[in-house]
């Protein structure tokens, strides 16, 4: 089985893997970084979104051999140790999340569009958010939330 | 009670949000337990057949199987039980198959569990899966109502003639008949409810463990109520004694009805971990949950409206046909018979009503509860007869609802309810102003000038959350109370655990409840803690479904917290040298009245646990539970508009404006109930616009994955303007109602209304959900010829 080495949340992994194994499942079961999740199989749903060299990608279409090498951020990386990222306090602050199974993904992703567009339009959020389904919210808060923490983020994470 | 900066009323921020933001939830997948192998359910992929043989030799010899049980290595365990016991118009009990937790000489629907392979790992299980050889004889199948009920159907089961489950009605079919005897119009309707999947972003799960040194079973489970899984599966499927299986429902990712019932695969997987006495860990792939997971909806109606002259209504005759899929799920007979039925007189003072309805056996998955559970199907009827009445008289669609509302409470349906309290009045002009229904048509002005169609419609309704009296619901065959239970801990140095039979999966309770017992004790909301889901820890409880949670389990910590104060007050009296009458609590202290003299309530909870000076004859410590049986439901009630452009040329139908006036009853965390409103309303509107779950006529399903199945998008919704009007629930001390379901059950019509509106003056008089594009445009084609 090869070996995969890469980076994730500061801290330098490796492991044996299956040239099949998906990203995520390194992350769940190699790693125990259970943050990440699951929501589908056929890449529609968007729980799974992590950085891999800062941008958004869906952790379940990506094997992590394909990730050997790169610098990979999950949910669990995100806050500097009691304070959480400027997206996740907005996400608090906006009530942004019911059950919190869509919520890491939705961070992610959100932080991604927050790197790349300060102060993005509620239209705009709306169609970023394309690759990420949230049974819970209807989305409006969620919508609040990503612009809240874009502006708080002032254009970096 | 006392309004503090975390007390009731007030938009705290949620206890449970920390960890879910920093990907530490705790969900069933997340957990392994040492030792663990993987089960891979092998589910059949016809509809209908019988089994002719299963070979698992070359699956058994595959890498890393331990083992691999099929039907009849369970069969003599009990089958999968069903909840509510109905009877048909004759009186004769429903008609209640067996429901094998592996098939057993037969499948029934594609999806249906017929072996489970055991193995080191989850990819070897499922490859092992793949070798198994099962002979199906296929036989024809049944995948609609309009199947099941044709001459010459094939039968799901041969105790089921015609595949009918049951032949039921409510309401007095005479005094209806007689009303349309002396109606000046009567106006009629068919609509058909689409089936819907449920689609929680959570996939099922479960990890059950045997510990043969204590015989202790442990089942971990995606569900809305661990209690009433250790009733059903320790009871009745696998005859455990309740102190020898725990069930767990740690954090869970959205339920929305389809965590309620108990699946075949928490019986499979909690008896194969018996059988090999090491934990087995199983975890639905989506493509697999959209074959089990309970779905939802599937009604065919057909509906009369008897009005007077000036449009006041005098009777209303609904006949449904719904589909039970193919078996009786746990809810699944209740549906479209206890929460839909009842529901018809709406909020208005039809004098008669009836209902009656016949429910179907199809192969086709288990229909059972989603988000409103029969009261969204009921609605969406009434309001799209109502409205169509208002057409056809030439009435205004404001004025005919507003013509006919209920305004004197209480106030006795003719099926079965009796209302409380409500003011109908009040959210319709809300909303009305709200949503700027008066200036519509310049903007229905303004899009045609665009090229686009402009549709505003409404719904006035009400819904019965909080379904109750254990008494009642079992007279009409409910197979459990429906009461809750809360305990409320007071820990020697103040702070506080309270233990709630109900199941958070979104709604937040760890927030609410915490709010309540921090605003009734006077103690921080950071000094409270909820918990939930463990059926070592709670009480028993009934779970979390039909809005109860706050009314019913709510309820029940009230009045565990007041059971603790007047315990609290006879310590203080003790401390203080006063009488107990004479004590007074209020912000956290135990005061005698009229005096400055107070204790509190930490002293008084560290004298309960260290009673060296303590009253004479009074037990120690301070934890008191409740349990609360609800004298009646609760009656949320509201308006909703909706507001759509359909682009002519293409059929699409842009949902431009929601505006929700709703009342609730009393509102602890106004954050919350509009979040639940907004998830409400998203599904509500993915019912109207998006969502439909097909069925091939041999019963193969064409709706099995995200890229067939189309759920609400970002993209697909606009915010909504949530607007309230609160009148208090009479008969739960804290006057709450429920919101959870309120979204899903009155907006559809209101979309569909909107989207008939717009399209009227193309000579569009119907629509069907959902109204996608490609139906919308097939529509105006044909009206245009
Ligand atoms: S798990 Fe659904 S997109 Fe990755
Ligand atoms: S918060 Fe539950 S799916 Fe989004």
């Amino acid at each position: 089985m090869p070996t995969v080495t890469m980076t994730v949340n500061g801290m330098e992994r490796s492991g044996n893997v299956e040239g099949r194994t998906l990203l995520v499942e390194f992350l769940r079961e190699h790693l125990g970084l259970t943050g990440t999740h699951v929501g589908c199989d056929t890449s529609q749903c968007g729980a799974c979104v992590v950085h891999v060299n800062g941008t958004s990608v869906k952790s379940c279409t990506c094997l992590a051999a394909q990730a050997d090498g790169a610098e990979v951020t999950t949910i669990e990386g995100l806050a500097n140790g009691s304070d959480l990222h400027p997206m996740q306090e907005a996400f608090r602050e906006h009530h942004g999340l019911q059950c919190g199974f869509c919520t890491p993904g939705m961070v992610m992703s959100a932080v991604d569009l927050a790197n790349q567009n300060s102060d993005p339009s509620e239209h705009e959020v709306r169609e970023w958010l394309e690759g990420n389904l949230c049974r819970c919210t209807g989305y409006h808060n969620i919508v609040k939330a990503v612009q809240a923490g874009a502006k708080a983020m002032g254009g970096g994470s | 009670m006392s309004a503090n900066g975390s007390g009731i009323g007030a938009s705290v921020k949620r206890k449970e949000d920390t960890r879910f933001l920093t990907g530490r939830g705790r969900y069933t997948d997340d957990i392994n337990l040492p030792g663990q192998l993987y089960g891979y359910i092998l589910r059949s992929p016809v509809a209908h057949a019988n089994i002719g043989g299963i070979d698992t030799s070359a699956a058994a010899a595959a890498p890393g199987v331990h083992a691999i049980f099929t039907g009849s290595d369970m069969e003599g365990v009990g089958g999968i039980p069903t909840g509510w016991l109905i009877h048909s118009k004759d009186g004769e009990p429903m008609v209640e198959p067996g429901h094998p937790a592996l098939a057993l000489g037969k499948v029934r629907y594609v999806g249906d569990c017929v072996a489970i392979v055991v193995a080191e790992t989850s990819e070897q299980a499922k490859s092992a899966a793949n070798l198994i050889e099962v002979d199906y004889q296929e036989l024809p199948a049944v995948a609609s109502i309009e199947a099941a009920e044709a001459d010459g159907a094939a039968q799901v089961f041969d105790e089921a003639p015609g595949n009918v489950c049951y032949d039921w009605e409510v309401g007095d079919r005479a005094a209806t008949d007689a009303a349309f005897e002396e109606a000046t119009h009567v106006v009629s309707i068919d609509v058909v409810n689409n089936r819907l999947i449920p689609n929680a972003i959570e996939p099922r799960a479960a990890i059950a463990n045997y510990d043969p040194a204590t015989g202790d079973y442990t089942l971990y489970t995606t569900s809305q109520n661990p209690h009433l899984i250790r009733l059903l599966l320790g009871a009745f499927v696998l005859g455990l004694p309740e102190h020898k299986l725990r069930i767990v429902a740690p954090d869970v990712g959205g339920g929305f009805g389809s965590k309620i019932p108990h699946y075949a695969e928490e019986a499979i997987l909690t008896w194969t971990a018996g059988q090999l006495g090491r934990p087995v860990k199983w975890t639905c792939e989506r493509i697999d949950a959209f074959k089990s997971d309970t779905h939802g909806r599937d009604h065919i109606s057909t509906a009369r409206l008897a009005l007077d002259a000036d449009g006041k209504f005098l009777g209303l005759h609904v006949s449904t046909k719904a589909n039970l899929g193919a078996y009786l799920s746990t809810f699944a007979t209740c549906v479209p018979t206890y929460l839909y039925g009842i529901l018809f007189a709406g909020p208005y003072t039809t004098p008669a009503v009836y209902c009656e309805v016949k429910s179907f056996f199809t192969n086709t998955v288990p229909v059972d509860a989603l988000r409103g559970a029969g009261r969204p199907e009921a609605t969406y009827l009434l309001e799209r007869l109502v409205e169509k009445a208002a057409v056809e008289l030439g009435m205004d669609r404001v004025e005919i609802r507003r013509k006919n509302f209920i305004r004197e409470f209480p106030y006795q349906t003719p099926v079965a309810l009796q209302y409380d309290q409500g003011d109908y009045d009040a959210t319709l002009d809300l909303a009305l102003k709200a949503s700027d229904w008066a200036g519509f048509e310049a903007r229905r002005a303004e899009s045609a000038a665009r090229g686009k169609c402009r549709g505003i419609g409404i719904s006035t309704f009400i819904e019965a959350c909080g379904i109750a009296p254990s008494a009642v619901v079992g007279s009409l065959g409910a197979r459990a109370g429906l009461y809750e239970s809360g305990s409320v801990r007071v820990h020697p140095t103040g702070s506080v655990s309270v233990f709630t039979g109900t199941h958070s999966h979104g709604q937040g309770h760890e927030t609410t409840f915490a709010q309540i017992v921090s605003d009734m004790l006077g103690v921080d909301f950071e000094a409270v803690d909820v918990v939930h889901g463990d059926s070592a820890k709670i009480p028993f409880g009934m779970g979390t479904y039909g809005s109860r949670s706050l009314a019913v389990g709510g309820t029940a910590i009230y009045l565990a917290v007041e059971k603790v104060i007047e315990k609290g007050k006879k310590i203080a009296a003790h401390l203080l040298e006063a009488s107990a009458e004479d004590i007074e609590f209020e912000n956290g202290s135990f005061t005698v009245a009229g005096t400055d003299r107070s204790k509190s309530l930490g002293e008084v909870a560290l004298t309960a646990y260290v009673p060296h000076n303590y009253p004479a004859g009074l037990e120690p410590g301070l934890e008191e539970t409740a349990f609360y049986d609800p004298l009646n439901f609760t009656f949320p009630a509201g308006t909703h508009v909706a507001e759509v452009e359909v682009d002519p040329e293409t059929g699409e139908v842009e949902v431009v404006a929601v505006t929700g006036a709703d009342d609730v009853g009393r509102i602890i965390n106004p954050m919350i109930v509009d979040g639940q409103l907004h998830g409400g309303l998203a599904h509500g509107i993915g019912q109207a616009l998006l969502e439909e779950c097909l069925y091939q006529d041999d019963g193969q399903l064409q709706t099995g994955s995200y890229l067939d199945y189309t759920m609400p998008r970002a993209a697909d919704l606009p915010s909504f303007n949530i607007n309230h009007n609160t009148t208090l629930c009479t008969h739960n001390p804290l006057g709450v109602k429920g919101v959870g379901e309120v979204g899903s059950i009155g907006v559809p019509p209101a979309v569909i209304n909107a989207v008939i509106d717009a399209l009227r003056p193309l000579g569009v008089n119907d629509m069907a959900m959902p109204a996608t594009s490609q139906r919308v445009w097939q529509a105006i084609q044909q009206a245009q010829g």
